[in-house]
C-alpha cells in the first residue's frame, strides 16, 4: 500500500500529511513534487493544505490546472482514492472532482481554530471509522472556505448521501451560529459522485496524535487504509 | 491582427459578496450611503487573432478554462 503527498508551490501542510500518514498511522508515503507527476501506482493521493500560488486568481484554481491533475483525475477515474484538505479541496473542486466550490468565509477574514464537525457518513472510504452522527474536533485554517453550490447540487448531495462533515456545535446541532464561514447548510465534506474522492476544508492531520489535543481525525486516514486493504491494493494511475 | 479584450468577472445574481459588504460598510461609516454595490475583476488582454469574432471566442475559453467558476461566476468580454 502506497500514499502520495503532492506538494505545490505554496503548499505548507505537506510534511504534517506526510507525518501523520508515515510516522502516526505507518504507510508507505511519498512527498511527490507536482513536476515529478504520479510515476508510481498509488492507492492514495493527499492533495494537502496551503497556498498553492499564493491564491492568485482563486484559491487553488492554478494548481488545479498543473499537468499532474490530469493524472490524479485519472487516478480517481480508475478508482484510486483522492483527499483534499484545505487547499487541497480548493484544489479538487477547481478541477471538478467534486461539486460545488469553496470560496471568500461570509465574514471576509482568515479563521484559525478548532470545530466541531458532525460525521454525517459512515459508509465512504474516509469515514467508515466513524460512528453515525459522532461529533469530532478538528481544526480549520482558512479564508476561502465558504462551500457553494447550486440548490439542485445541495439535494443531490443530500440525497446520495455525498455530505460527509457538517459543521454543528458541540452536541452536533447544524445551525448558524456552529457555521463559522457561511457554509451551504454547514457543509464542508463533500464526496465524489463515486465516493473515492473526499474533499474537505478542516485539518484532520492536525488533530491525529493526543499531543495535539485531538486524534479525532486519523480515523479519515485510518478509514481509507482500511478501505484499500479491504479492496485491493496498487491501483494503476496511468 | 492584434486585438485589446476586456474581461470583467463577477459573481452571479444572488450570490453573497463578502468583500462588497465590507466595502459597502466602510463607505456608509465615510458618509456615503449606498443602495447597491458590486465588485468584478477585469481582465485587459491583448492577443493575436484572425478577426474579431476569433478573439471573442478564445476569450471566451480562457474565462471557461481558468479565469471564471462557472459555479459563482459570470463574465462579459468586450473586444476592441
Amino acid at each position: 500500500m502506497r500514499f502520495a503527498v503532492v506538494r505545490f508551490g505554496g503548499s505548507n501542510c505537506d510534511r504534517d500529511t506526510y507525518h501523520v500518514l508515515a510516522d502516526v498511522c505507518g504507510v508507505d508515503t511519498d512527498l511527490v513534487w507536482y513536476k515529478d507527476g504520479l510515476v508510481k501506482p498509488y492507492d492514495a493521493v493527499v492533495l494537502p493544505g496551503g497556498f498553492s500560488y499564493g491564491d492568485y486568481l482563486r484559491a487553488g484554481a492554478i494548481a488545479a490546472r498543473t499537468p499532474i491533475m490530469a493524472e490524479l483525475i485519472r487516478h480517481a477515474k480508475s478508482g484510486g482514492l483522492v483527499l483534499g484538505i484545505c487547499n487541497g479541496a480548493q484544489i479538487g473542486s477547481e478541477a471538478g472532482l467534486v461539486p460545488g466550490t469553496f470560496t471568500l468565509n461570509a465574514y471576509p477574514k482568515f479563521i484559525s481554530r478548532h470545530v466541531h464537525l458532525r460525521v454525517e457518513n459512515t459508509t465512504s472510504p474516509f469515514t467508515s471509522l466513524y460512528r453515525e452522527g459522532e461529533v469530532i474536533r478538528v481544526p480549520i485554517a482558512h479564508k476561502e472556505g465558504r462551500y457553494v453550490a447550486p440548490d439542485e447540487v445541495l439535494a443531490r448531495l443530500n440525497r446520495e448521501g455525498r455530505v460527509a462533515f457538517r459543521f454543528c456545535d458541540e452536541h452536533g446541532n447544524t445551525n448558524p451560529d456552529s457555521n463559522p464561514n457561511g457554509s451551504a447548510e454547514n457543509i464542508t465534506g463533500v464526496l465524489s459522485e463515486a465516493g473515492n474522492v473526499l474533499a474537505m476544508m478542516p485539518h484532520p492531520e492536525r488533530a491525529s496524535e493526543s499531543v495535539l489535543g485531538s486524534e479525532d481525525g486519523v480515523k479519515i486516514f485510518n478509514s481509507m487504509i482500511a478501505y484499500i486493504e479491504e479492496h485491493g491494493r496498487r491501483r494503476p494511475t496511468q | 491582427m492584434k486585438y485589446d479584450v476586456t474581461i470583467t468577472i463577477g459573481l452571479k445574481e444572488g450570490m453573497l459578496n463578502p468583500e462588497a459588504r465590507a466595502i459597502q460598510h466602510a463607505l456608509a461609516n465615510l458618509g456615503f450611503p449606498t443602495e447597491d454595490l458590486s465588485t468584478a475583476r477585469l481582465y485587459r488582454i491583448t492577443l493575436d487573432a484572425a478577426d474579431a469574432a476569433a478573439a471573442e471566442k478564445e476569450a471566451g475559453q480562457m474565462c471557461e478554462r481558468l479565469l471564471a467558476n462557472p459555479v459563482i461566476h459570470h463574465y462579459t468580454i468586450e473586444v476592441e
